[in-house]
């Protein structure tokens, strides 16, 4: 067993923490607040060219062949400056789907594009009647001719509405919540009769209802065999879990690094407030949070690609469960012990308990993976 | 002992319920029962018809404008208003600036204040916090100096809520810091409006502006405008401090964020059926549905007069931070019910100027902002760490 980090991943880290702290972070985050699509293109653009758009595909589709380990050291150290370009849909959701289920020639078409930067893919698996359940599919894909037509309402369709392309799960054949016939298609974001309602999410990034009225698809949108979508969906999900709670595990580390300095400089009753006990338990919990918070990110990267169905439900679910736990601690007490400060838009602390919010919410919150965890026993 | 109310205690209470059904606007009653934002001017309205009612200030004693109540009418009267989806009134100036008022100030003060408080013409911010005095509070270092009749003010606070809306402030100055730092504080009321005033806004994470900080520069205020004594002014600060913990139990607003998150549970699908019917829900909802009913009981307790066993004088400490404490789980279990739909930002419809309607269900409108900005409650007012810190005093006789 070795659990180190290699050279390569130490160099991954490195730079990815150097792009990070030189563009990213709360200033940044604020100047996009008001731009149309949410996130910087130059970024993307940047992204393309160190290789980090390439890093999960496999090197004969032209990727880096990159470990969800990979993944994990450029996702911590996004997480550590709110980094809200599309990287999870496009190359983490929407690639992962692709490589798990896409034709030769979807994959041939659609990984180059991504690696150069040049395309932008949401997924639409959420529903709103759905919850969290990824196989409870209104949405409809009716046969039409050698193509498809699909009807449906896809919910907070994350960067939704800047997607060149959507990869949306619909319902081939059985009822709503039949684990079996839901199919994935790839649509045209202007495709006829596709509407997008955008709009800020709460942490800053972007998200977009996706309605769907007669769009009228090709045979070659099926993306793997009809019916048979739910599979190559849960992995590609799983896979996002993974980067997720080490996204988390970046911007808990911030978090607790600023806590810790705002409290050995604020001084109330003739003292640093950290001289206090009270506070310097809660940070040692605080601590203690995120420690086992990276364990766990850890066993999510370690485990995503496991065979062993079992095994790979506990440690995603597993995961899920302690990073939403250990966010909302970490995220609430470093905003308590800022104090006011803590509450304003101006300081970092936050936008980083903002994200943290969202993760927990995104794929499933707490009670969900408690649940997934404890039927795959 | 009895908890039922008598025939008269009910009588009172139809009374209240038929005089606030017919008289509250539903325009107001729909934003807070549907978590939407209350603004001044809805407040302001709700007020002018309490006042024009006689039901303004019910706290405060007759001589003053008051109701002569029982602690149970009150108590009625509160339950009955936040049932029927009432805002809650400004409480810096009727929970806080005007018992000081009537406490504590001169004659001409009382004169001079308290109508417009009673009649909602006069709207009040608070100048406590600094930037370098939160908890410890009696470290404030804006200075009030003596010049003839005035005083000349200089510093800055923060955290007002409402003083970009506010008419006047009652702030807390230090005239004196030769000895110890509690026994220099001045209380004075001033019009937000004099010259050397600047009014800056904090944004806070939520996106909204309700905080401010406050710049005084050369403020020019007359003597005649403290309270009471001079250097005795912590004496009333701590008097209107334990006046606004008070208040900050809010059993009806819990209530109504109760049945709130149940009723989105009611209508939330989840696993193939209703998210009420979840045994992890049913849990926390229980839960938390206890802890409201032990808070409402230790409020009603504490009205009538008892104190704690270990801490007497500690009430409205404990009732501080048991208060937020659900307020924060009640939050938590709000967006938890919302699920995806609490994570678009509710609040950019205003920014963008949208007349879309919001993506976000009905019933789960606000729940995330009510979250972000709950966050505070247990900062504000004295925040949770030195409410136990006072108790544990009092319990350790320390």
């Amino acid at each position: 067993m070795d659990l180190s980090f290699s050279e390569e991943q130490q160099l991954l880290r490195d730079s990815a923490e150097r792009f990070v702290d030189q563009n990213c972070g709360t200033e940044y985050l604020r100047g996009l607040r008001d731009t149309e699509d949410g996130f910087s293109r130059d970024h993307w653009k940047t992204m393309a060219e160190l290789g980090w758009l390439a890093l999960p595909f496999a090197e004969d589709n032209g990727g880096l062949d990159g470990t969800p380990v990979d993944t994990l050291v450029l996702m911590e150290a996004f997480g550590r400056g709110l980094v809200v370009e599309p990287y999870l849909p496009t190359v983490i959701l929407g690639g992962g789907v692709l490589q798990a289920a896409g034709s030769a020639a979807q994959i041939e078409s659609m990984v180059e594009p991504i690696i150069e930067g040049n395309l932008l893919l949401a997924v639409g698996y959420a529903e709103p009647q759905a919850r969290f359940d990824l196989f409870d599919v209104a949405t409809t894909a009716a046969k039409d001719g050698d193509g498809y037509v699909l009807n449906g309402h896809k919910a907070v369709v994350i960067h939704g509405a800047t997607a060149d392309k959507i990869i949306i799960s619909a319902r081939t054949s059985g009822n709503r919540r039949d684990k079996d016939g839901i199919s994935l298609f790839i649509v045209d974001s202007d495709a006829s009769g596709l509407d997008k309602r955008p709009y800020p999410t709460v942490d800053g990034s972007r998200a977009a209802e996706i309605m769907l009225d007669n769009v009228k698809v090709g045979a070659d949108a099926l993306i793997g065999t009809e019916g048979q979508g739910l599979a190559p969906l849960e992995k590609a999900v799983d896979h996002a879990i993974a980067a997720l709670c080490a996204e988390a595990v970046g911007a808990m580390k911030v978090l607790l690094d600023t806590t810790v300095e705002y409290t050995k400089t604020r001084e109330q009753f003739g003292q640093p407030i950290s001289r206090f006990q009270v506070l310097r338990h809660r940070m040692a919990d605080m601590m203690m949070e995120y420690e086992q918070a990276k364990s766990m990110a850890l066993v999510a990267a370690l485990k995503v690609d496991s065979d062993d169905a079992e095994e790979r439900r506990k440690a995603i679910s597993g995961a899920k469960v302690q990073i939403g736990k250990s966010g909302k601690f970490v995220g609430q007490q470093a905003v308590q012990l800022h104090g006011g400060m803590g509450m304003t838009d101006e300081l970092s602390v936050g936008h980083y308990f903002k994200r943290l919010t969202m993760i927990d919410v995104l794929f499933g919150n707490v009670d969900h993976h408690l649940k997934q965890f404890s039927a795959a026993a | 002992m009895d908890l039922s109310f008598s025939p008269e205690e009910l009588a009172f209470q139809q009374e209240v319920r038929e005089w606030v059904g017919a008289n509250l606007p539903v325009d107001i009653s729909e934003k807070v029962l549907g978590g939407g934002k209350v603004t001044k001017s809805d407040l302001k309205r709700w007020h002018k018809i309490l006042f024009e009612k006689g039901w303004v200030a019910p706290a405060w004693p007759e001589e003053y404008g008051g109701t002569g109540w029982s602690a149970v009418q009150k108590y009625i009267f509160a339950e009955e208003l936040t049932r029927a989806g009432a805002p809650e009134l400004l409480g810096f100036s009727l929970k806080m600036v005007g018992p000081v008022i009537f406490t504590y100030g001169s004659e001409e003060q009382k004169a001079q204040h308290l109508p417009g408080i009673l009649n909602g013409d006069v709207w009040w911010c608070q100048g406590y916090s600094e930037p370098g005095s939160g908890s410890d509070l009696a470290s404030l270092k804006t200075k009030a100096v003596s010049d003839g009749d005035d005083y000349i003010i200089n510093g800055t606070k923060i955290w007002t809520t409402g003083a970009h809306e506010a008419d006047w402030i009652f702030c807390l100055v230090r005239t004196d810091d030769s000895g110890k730092k509690q026994e220099g504080i001045s209380f004075l009321l001033f019009p937000m409006d004099l010259p050397g005033i600047e009014v800056s806004p904090i944004i806070t994470i939520g996106g909204e502006h309700s905080v401010n900080q406050v710049f005084f520069t050369d403020v020019r205020v007359p003597k005649a405008n403290r309270i009471g004594e001079e250097n005795m002014g912590w004496t009333y600060a701590k008097f209107l401090l334990v006046n606004e913990r008070n208040g900050i139990a809010q059993v009806g607003g819990k209530k109504r964020q109760l049945s709130r998150i149940k009723n989105l549970a009611a209508t939330s699908e989840m696993a193939g059926g209703l998210l009420a019917e979840a045994p992890s829900y049913r849990q926390k909802i229980t839960d938390a549905e206890i802890a409201l009913m032990a808070l409402e009981y230790s409020e009603l307790r504490f009205l009538s007069g008892q104190k704690l066993d270990h801490a007497p004088g500690t009430e409205a400490n404990m009732m501080k931070v048991a208060a937020t404490q659900l307020q924060q789980t009640l939050s938590e279990l709000f967006i938890e019910v919302a699920g995806y739909y609490g994570m678009p930002y509710d609040g950019f419809q205003d920014l963008t100027g949208s007349n879309e309607p919001s993506v976000i269900p009905d019933g789960a409108q606000g729940a995330m902002a009510d979250h972000l900005y709950g966050r505070a409650a247990t900062i504000y007012g004295g925040s949770n760490e030195i409410q136990r810190d006072v108790m544990a005093k009092v319990l350790l006789s320390i």
